[in-house]
Formats: structure tokens, sequence, C-alpha cells
């Protein structure tokens, strides 16, 4: 459980890192809170030669509530827990954040990390997606903002080349009802299913919805057939079915120590239904 | 005796003795990170060692190229099985009567198996190094199916074994297999069978686990060579045996070698085995001369050191159609893995397995167990529990459970009808075991009302009835699990391992001034032995417990003893400790009566002190004794005060309680929540309440951990696919139930201080009142069996198979 040997680099700015990571290239990479990149380098599935840490990197921190929320890279989960505004703004976040690992995973573990990491095991990403969020990269050659929704291609393969750096996240403010809804074997565990919902009313029936499926599929799952399916209703049982049918559709689980396919699927509808229900309630 | 005398109760107060719950002496230590465990150690010029481990379950190994790993800077040494064959070390014993090899020879039996054994300055050069050794292996055909395993054409694994058609413990019928286990009286059975009113029969599975304590195994060895002496600490639950294994395998006589055991962070079985690590280190040291550390990192500890369980145990109960048993048949398949590396007692190939009659009144029964080699890591220890005592609780309490649903009784009550009788006791068990002392009426009623079981049946019905109509998609379960123990192993007369009896012992010293040190055969790994001992010598001497320091594991000073598993520390170092203070306390009162110039029966004991019969002012405390033993001249007594004592008991304990579990469970995600667990033990004289409460707590988080996710689990290329923590499961705070204990106290009839043991029970009894809630859940729909673990995909396949999700 010792990794391979490996250049430490803890650049002061993004255009620093990026530096490094150009001088290596295809054999850089950026830690951020190391928990889910070291462990695969204890166990030698990835052997990086230059490591480039990103905690020093200036303003790469902190959350910023105003006409978008912006959230730096490097900011921890226990961060998000801890914001008030953020609480405020966008309950959502929190309702998943606390589901995610334990708390001395969450002291370490960054929200930058957690998307860029491209796991689908990884919990964030879904609900960016539903949120609609956008995430900002910064390379070689400029900035550019890539859609939740457009960045995950396959299991560790995002829309995100090697020489960019992510360096913030953001999204409207949330409206109406929301809820993350996950069920896993044990605190720590990723996700056997997980549904992160939002939900906006008008007039007593749904206006809009956004449905997005965690650990389901190789990619997060975003549902847009799932989320229509609750327009217009009132999520009465026949909205429900129909939502859930939707997403059964763009979901491939496939199966693991959590188990079989059948069953995962179950789940996936089960955990949706309660988080619709949920997210309606609190519209 | 004056004013400033305490009273009687409060100098009993002040002894912290029998039934304190004094406070764990150990705590202040390892709660503050102060404990000093096997890979604290460092020593001068120290260097490391680690395995190379093979990626296959099943291949021959057709060369070994270490070049490349020797030329990493920093590497000392690289060991193969050719390095170790001129020492005859290649292979070794293991505690079954079996040989392991230590580095493969050949060919190589399951993933995760010993190939090579580096040796490097430093942690970081070693695990470079041990990517570079290149091994070139031709696979060979996976068997992990022990049933398989055992068909005419199936691959051979052990080809060192050809041709031999009597192992250890008797005839092998089957090139994969180890032995055939028999006791009872099969055509009586046979008989009851083919007769019966009823008889239910079912495949009972306990699954593949492992012990997977939080330190994992280790070692240092130290070979001085000037003065020729081995030095090996360890994680070792049983050091002496260690040195003595050692000893005959190395030449080195006994008193060369010193074995100590520091602190262990848990054992649970895990650490009793030899394994090819304390090997390879000890070579190493001799060849090179310097110490060698070789530690487990969690996935060599799940992939390579013992397992426990792997049973198939197939049944058959027969009963009347009132519910009286009248027979019991079973027939294990046990799946060993790549070597037979069980620690049980020699002439038990299946451990207590024959206590698999329970806790009932079963008049004739019949037990075979046929041992099978597959392409698995060896071991098959008692995890928690006495010698494959789980197993057997767990068979035949999920067999009372078919039986009942086969009467369409409840399985409470069936339970009761089928008891032994408290004025049967002791009891002779068909299968050979004499049960000391038991109250099982008793607590039983006691849990039953405790849980207020029939509001718990009524609410269980309507939940039933509310499923029906499409009210909930919950179901409850009520486990039930009454278990009887067998601890305390054992006998000199039928209980030895590798020929070593399996005594225990205590050395007792008193100091002048009234203190006392007190040292034992056994070693804790977290069972909070410096406590409990010191209360079981303050009753017996009137020391105060607080200062009575116990010290364990180190053999150049403890007295020989046989180590601590399968609850025997109680049992059988527990009862040394009594009568050694005894010993104490006879030859005490011989100086009392000479300071007091009365004759010793005019003596009588009073707490902490000698008291002239019918004269109270006229005593001599322990304190004034002690001082006088050493510093005053007292005819036809040698100075000092000291005493030990080796203890071979007369029987095993036979701990007992009475489990109760309510669950709920959500039918389409699987999902079980645990409402309550209540424990009723019964462990005889209780000696700390809180530690007593403390062991419940931990083994019923284990049994339920093992009942509800953990597993050992192997695809059928034999790859482990649960060597992490992320898949195998080990509950956090968040998931571990409540617990209410509970008990009745019935002491042993022949125990010196009454004491039968408790660190076992809850994981004995935990593990059938978990998986009983499980299928109690979905017996109202038809279900009489289903393995373990039951995580959630599973239970919720139950559903799926009966038909509940519509
Ligand atoms: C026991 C345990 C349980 C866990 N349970 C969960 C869980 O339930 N749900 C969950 O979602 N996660 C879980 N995780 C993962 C955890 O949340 C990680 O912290 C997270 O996945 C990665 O964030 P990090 O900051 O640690 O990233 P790192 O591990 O440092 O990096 C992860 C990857 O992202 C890349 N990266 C990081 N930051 C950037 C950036 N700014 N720009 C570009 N690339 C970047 C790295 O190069 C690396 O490839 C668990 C982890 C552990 C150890």
């Amino acid at each position: 459980m010792i990794t391979n040997a490996f250049e430490y680099y803890r650049p002061k700015s993004v255009a620093e890192a990026l530096k490094i990571l150009g001088e290596h290239e295809g054999e850089a990479r950026v830690v951020a809170g190391g928990h889910s990149l070291i462990p695969m380098m204890k166990l030698r599935m990835a052997q990086i030669s230059h490591l480039v840490d990103l905690q020093d990197v200036s303003g790469l921190k902190g959350i910023t509530v105003s006409d978008r929320i912006v959230i730096g890279a490097m900011t921890t989960q226990a961060e998000l827990l801890a914001s008030r505004e953020l609480a405020a703004a966008a309950p959502l976040m929190l309702e998943a954040a606390l589901q995610i690992a334990d708390p001395q995973v969450r002291n370490m573990g960054t929200i930058g990390g957690n998307v860029a990491n491209g796991d689908p095991g990884n919990d964030m990403p879904g609900l960016m997606q539903c949120l609609d969020a956008s995430f900002t990269l910064v390379g070689p050659d400029g900035s550019r903002d890539v859609k939740a929704r457009d960045f995950y291609q396959a299991a560790y393969f995002t829309s995100r080349t090697d020489d960019e750096i992510l360096v913030a996240i953001s999204f409207e403010h949330p409206k109406g009802g929301y809820a993350y809804e996950k069920q896993k074997r044990k605190i720590g565990d990723y996700a056997t299913a997980a549904a992160a919902v939002q939900i906006t009313a008008a007039g007593g029936m749904v206006s809009a919805a956004s449905v997005a499926m965690t650990n389901l599929s190789d990619v997060p799952v975003w549902s847009a057939a799932s989320g229509a399916a609750l327009v217009g209703t009132t999520c009465g049982p026949d909205a429900v079915k129909a939502a859930v049918e939707a997403m059964l559709k763009d979901i491939n689980p496939g199966e693991d120590n959590r188990g079989p396919v059948a069953f995962k699927r179950q789940v996936a509808a089960v955990v949706l239904g309660r988080a619709i229900a949920r997210a309606w309630s609190r519209v | 005796m004056n004013d400033q005398t305490p009273t009687h109760d409060e100098r009993v107060a002040g002894l912290k003795g029998l039934g304190s719950s004094r406070k764990r002496v150990e705590d202040a230590r390892f709660t503050q990170g102060k404990g000093n465990y096997v890979d604290d150690i460092k020593m001068a010029g120290m260097v490391y060692g680690d395995f190379v481990r093979s990626q296959y379950a099943h291949a021959r190994i057709k060369s070994v190229d270490s070049t490349a790993a020797k030329a990493v800077p920093g590497v000392i040494a690289v060991l193969l099985a050719a390095d170790l064959a001129p020492l005859g070390l290649h292979w070794m014993p293991t505690l079954a009567g079996d040989k392991q090899m230590v580095l493969a020879d050949g060919k190589v039996l399951f993933q995760g198996q010993e190939i090579a054994f580096v040796v490097a300055e430093d942690k970081y050069a070693l695990a470079d190094a041990l990517e570079l050794v290149v091994v070139d292996y031709e696979e060979l055909p996976v068997v992990v199916d022990p049933f398989k395993a055992m068909l005419p054409d199936a691959p051979v694994l052990r080809e060192d074994l050809a041709g031999q058609t009597k192992g250890a413990h008797g005839e092998r019928v089957h090139h994969n297999h180890i032995f055939r286990w028999e006791l009872g009286d099969k055509p009586a059975v046979e008989a009851v069978v083919a007769d019966a009113d009823v008889v239910a029969e079912e495949m009972v599975y306990y699954h593949r686990t492992h012990p997977c304590p939080l330190e994992t195994c280790g070692c240092v060895a130290s070979m001085d060579k000037i003065n020729g002496k081995l030095t090996l600490w360890g994680t070792f639950q049983a050091p002496h045996v260690v040195r003595t294994v050692a000893s005959l395998l190395s030449g080195i006589p006994e008193s060369n070698i010193r074995v100590v055991s520091p602190d262990i962070g848990g054992g649970f079985g895990n650490k009793v085995g030899v394994y090819p690590g304390y090997i390879c280190s000890i070579v190493a040291s001799i060849v090179t001369g310097r110490p060698v550390k070789w530690i487990e990192d969690r996935m060599d500890n799940l992939m390579a050191t013992a397992f426990a369980r792997d049973y198939w145990m197939d049944g058959k109960i027969a009963a009347t159609k009132e519910g009286k048993i009248t027979g019991l048949w079973c027939h294990v398949t046990a799946d060993h893995g790549a070597f037979d590396a069980c620690a049980d007692p020699t002439k038990f190939p299946a451990g207590f397995f024959n206590i698999c009659t329970g806790s009932y009144d079963i008049p004739v029964a019949w037990l075979g167990v046929d041992g099978v080699y597959t392409n698995k890591a060896p071991g098959g220890v008692a995890y928690r529990c006495s010698f494959r005592v789980t197993e057997a609780a767990y068979f035949i309490e999920r067999m009372i459970e078919v039986l009942a649903i086969k009467l369409n009784m409840d399985a409470a009550e069936l339970r009761r009808i089928n008891f032994i009788r408290k004025d049967q006791f002791p009891y002779n068990s068909a299968l050979g075991w004499e049960y000391d002392s038991g109250d099982y009426h008793t607590a039983w009623d006691k849990a039953l009302k405790a849980v207020n079981y029939d509001a718990l049946r009524a609410e269980q019905t309507q939940r039933v009835a509310d499923f029906k109509a499409g009210k909930t998609r919950s179901l409850m379960g009520i486990g039930l699990s009454f278990f009887t123990e067998i601890v305390g192993a054992g006998p000199i007369k039928n209980c030895d391992i590798l020929g070593m009896g399996m005594f225990d012992s205590c050395e007792i010293r008193i100091h002048p001034t009234g203190s006392a040190l007190a040292r034992l055969g056994t070693i804790s790994q977290g069972q909070g032995h410096a406590t409990t001992f010191a209360q079981i010598l303050a009753t017996e001497i009137g020391i105060p417990a607080d200062q009575i320091v116990i010290e364990e594991g180190d053999t150049d000073t403890a007295p020989y003893g046989l180590g601590t598993y399968g609850s025997r520390s109680t049992p059988v170092a527990g009862a040394a400790t009594a009568l050694a203070g005894r010993k104490i306390r006879a030859k005490a009162q011989m100086i009392a009566a000479y300071l007091l110039e009365v004759h010793d029966n005019d003596l009588e004991w009073d707490v902490d002190r000698f008291v002239v019969k019918g004269v109270p002012e006229r005593f001599k405390t322990m304190k004034e004794i002690a001082y006088a033993s050493y510093h005053q001249a007292i005819p036809g007594l040698e100075p000092g005060l000291e005493a030990v004592s080796y203890y071979d008991p007369p029987n095993m304990t036979y701990p007992f309680g009475a489990y109760i579990c309510v669950m709920d469970i959500d039918a389409d995600t699987g999902v079980a929540d645990i409402r309550s667990f209540y424990a009723l033990d019964d462990c005889g004289t209780r000696i700390n309440p809180m530690i007593i409460e403390g062991q419940v707590h931990g083994g019923a988080t284990e049994a339920f951990a093992i009942a509800m996710g953990q597993e050992i689990a192997y695809d059928e290329m034999g790859n482990n696919k649960s060597a992490t923590l992320m898949d195998f499961f080990i509950p956090t705070a968040w998931e571990t139930p409540h617990y209410t204990t509970d008990h009745t106290v019935t002491p042993s009839p022949h125990h010196p201080i009454g004491a039968k043991g408790v660190g076992e029970s809850p994981n004995v009894g935990g593990v059938p009142a978990f998986s009983n809630a499980v299928h109690d859940a979905f017996r109202p729909f038809g279900l009489t069996q289903s393995h373990m673990p039951h995580d959630h995909w599973r239970i919720w396949r139950i559903a799926e198979q009966l038909g509940l999700h519509g």
C-alpha cells in the first residue's frame, strides 16, 4: 500500500500549476483532497510521476452566492456543509453532501475532485446535472465552461483535457422542492442507487422537474424524459410511475458486490419515487 | 476494631473484586494512543519484509525472476521456496496436522498465496521491489465449490499428497478430501428419521467470513548472533505455542527463544495460527543478522491469513407431531481452502461442532463432517467463538425454526418443549458432551417477557395483513435464538494442540508492602485481562485490584499456557488464578496464626484479613502478613509469598443465553432496520458486569456484521471479491444496533469461582438471532431457508423469489 515514487509540486497559482502540467504532459496529475486519487496510487492502479497539489493555489476555494452560485473547485465537502448561505440558497447540496463518505473524508475531499474524478460512484456529478451546473476549466489556451450534462463521457473519461484544471462550478439558484435520496450498504459506501430531484410548481402543478441518477451507469444519468413526465402533474402515483419508467430506460447498471442488475433497477425505482415525493412535499 | 476500621462492606468495595464494574485499567493507555503494538516496535538496523503474492487461485509456477527486484537500491534479499528448502522450511506443519507451503513450491493454490519474501532497508524500496519480481504462471483449472471439488474428475489440488489415502484424521476418500469425522449412532438416527411423525430437512450454509481484527497480523524477528537468542514479537494469541513450534521447526532450544505478544489490536481467532510471514521473518533475520519486520496490510489480511466458517450443513431433524424432537442427523461439507490450517484441538477436526444438538434434549444424533480442499485461502479459525461452535449454534437454531415451520408451531414454544430441563444437569448429550449446568426455561421465560413476545407476534400478524392489503411495503421479523456454548478448552485428556495439552497457568508474587504481580499463560487482545484477573485475585487474597499488576504475553516471564481464544481465559487461566490465590491465602493463614499466636484453625478469613474467631479486634491484614512473610523469621516457613498454579480443567464450561432481535425489512430495497436487540447471557459467576456488557456489545456487533453483510466472496476464477473494507462489511457506530443486555446466573459447578466465560457468546447467539429475524419476516410468505449474509440484494432476492414484487 505504498505509491510509486513521484515528484511533488505545490504551486501557488493556476498559471504555475498549468505550467507544470504542460512540462510533464501525460505524466502529471493534479491532486485536490486526494481521497480518490491517493487510494488508487497506493494500489498502484494509478502510477503518476508528477503530482501537482492544488492546496496552496490561490483563488480556488470559497462559496459565492450572488446571482449565480459559484463554488471554488478546492472547497471541501465539510466547507459546503458549514456554509449557511449555501444551505439557504441550495439546500439540495447539503442533503447530498451529508450522504457522501464520512466526516473524515469530507474534511479532505473537494467538490472539484468529486466532479472531475469521473467515477460513476461519486455523488456530486449527478447532483450537478440535476442543477444544470457549469464547470469552469482553465487550460493553456484560456478558460471555457462546460455543462455538467455534457461533461461525462465514460467511467473516468470526461471532456476535461489533461492540461486543464477545473477552477469552479456554478449554477443558478435552484427553485422549488428538492431531494437527494441514496441507498448504500453502510456509511462510507458509494451508492447502490441515488436520485437527485429538483421540482418547481406553478398553480399546484409541476412546472419543471430535473432528475439525475448516480452509480447506475458508467456516467451520471440526467434523465430529461423522467423530469418531463412530471411536468403538468401533481406528482400523483401515475406521474411518479411514468417518471420512474422513463428513468429506467435511461440507466444501465452493472452487476457488482452491491447486487445484480434487476435489484439495482428496483432500488433505483424506489429511491427515485421517494425523492420525487420528498421534493414535491417541499415545493 | 476501632472507629477508623472500615466496615466489612467498605472493605469489600475497596477491593474492586468479583462483581465490581471496575473501569478497565487498559483504557487510559489505549484511548490516548499509548498502546504498544507490534508495528510500534522500532529497532536499530531493523529491515522490512513483504510477500509477492499469487495473482491466480491455481497455477503452476514456471519460474520466478527476481533480478530486477534485487537491483532496486535498498533491497537486501529475495527468498524463494528453493532458498528455504535446504532448511526444510519451504513447508510448515499446520495446527490441524496438515502442512502448508511457506513459499510457493512449484504451484500456487489460492489467490494471495505467498510466492517470494522480499527484504529491504525501507518500506518504499520494498514496495517497488515487490512489483518487479516476475512470476511466470501456467494457469490451472480452479475449484472454489467444495461439492465440485469432490467430483471424481475434479482437478487435483494437493499434488504433494498424491497417493496418500490417510491424513491426520483418518481415511481420505478422494484426492481433494481431507478427513471424515463421524460421531453418534447413525443406524439409530436413521431409524428414528424413518419412523418420525415429522422430519424437517434443510441445507444450512454458514458462509465464509474473516475475523478482520483492527490490527492485522505481523511480527518482528530478531536473531542475536552473539548470544544465539531469537526474539520474536508478534500478534500471537498463543505465544508459548509459537515458541514451542518455532523451537521444533528451527532446532533452536526453547530457552533461546523469546516470544512476546505486545498489545494486540483484536484477534478473534485470526492470530492463533502460524503464518508464512513468521517463518520468513525468522529466516530472514538469521540470514541478514538484522531484525526483520513483517506487517500485513488489510488486503493481505483479508486474502491470506485465516478465514472463518464456510460450512455447508445438511440437516434432518425428527419430531413427534406435538413437537418433541426425537433425533438429529447432520452432515457437514467443510471447505478448508488450500491447506487444512484450522486451529482446533487436535482430536477435534471439526472443533466442538458436536455441540450441534444445542440446548435441546435430543435422544439420538449423528454427525458426519467431510473436510475438503478448494482453491481458497486456508484457515477455518474460531472467529469470536469456541471451535466451530458458532456454526453448530447457527445450524441447530435454523433447524429448530425449520421444524417449527413444518409443525406449524410457534418457534418459541417449540424451543421450550425441547429444552434440557434444569434437573437434567449435568447432562450427557447424544454427541458426547457433559453439560455442566443450566437453567434454560428460566432464561427463556425471562427473555420472552422482557421483549413482550406476545405483543410482538400480534403486531407482526397485523403487519402481514397490512402488507397483503397493500398498505405497507415493510415486513417485520422476530429473530429468536437460544444457544449453549462449549468453551474453556480444555481437559488435557481430550484437548491438545499438536500434542500440547490445553491447561493454563498463573504465577503470583506478593510484594513485601502488600501489592502484587500476577502473570498468566494467556494474552489479552482487548478482553481486559489486566482488569478482570486482578478482580478474581483481589477477592481471593484481599489485596485491592488496583494494587495487582497483571502481566501476560512474554514467554521469558509468563508461565507456560496455551493462550487466549475459544473463551478459554476465564474458564482455564481464571481458574488457575483463583487456585494460585488460594495457595497464597493458605500460607498467609499460617503466617497470621504465628503472628497472632493462635492455631491456624482458630482463624477465619474476612475480606482482606485473618481474624481470630470470636475476637474481631484480633486480626492481621494481608498487607501485614505480606510484610511479615518476607521480613520476619517464621519457624518452619520459607520466606516470601508466591504461588503458581497450572490448571487442567475437569470439564468445559457451558455458557448459554437467549437473544431476541426485532427487525423491519423493506421488501423492495432489501434494507433491514434493527429495531431492537435483547441479549440475556448466563456466563455463571459475573466477574465484571461492565466488561461483560462491553463484550456482549462487541460480539453482537460482529454477529450483526456476519449475518447482515460480511463475507469473503470468490468468483469462479477464485478471485477474492471482498479484500478491502469497502466491500468487506465492518459496521460503524451508525449501522450498529442498540443492545439491551440482561442476565441470569447459573454458576459452573466445577470452576473454582463458578465462571463460564462470555466473550464469544454474543457472536454464537447473535448470528442466529439476526438471521432468524430475516427468515421470520418472510415465514408468512413461505420462506424456509435462505443463506447469509443477508445484505440488501439477498433480502431483495428473497422477496423477489417469493413473488412479493408483484
Ligand atoms: C472511504 C471513502 C468513502 C467515499 N465515499 C464517497 C461517497 O459516498 N460519495 C462520493 O461522491 N465520494 C465518496 N468518496 C470519494 C471522495 O468524496 C473523494 O474525496 C472525491 O471523490 C474526490 O475529491 P478529492 O478532492 O479527494 O480529489 P482527488 O482524489 O485529489 O482527485 C480525484 C481526481 O480528480 C482530479 N482532480 C481533482 N481536482 C481537480 C481539479 N481542480 N481540476 C482537475 N482535476 C482535478 C484528480 O487529478 C484526480 O484524478 C469516498 C472516498 C473514501 C476514501
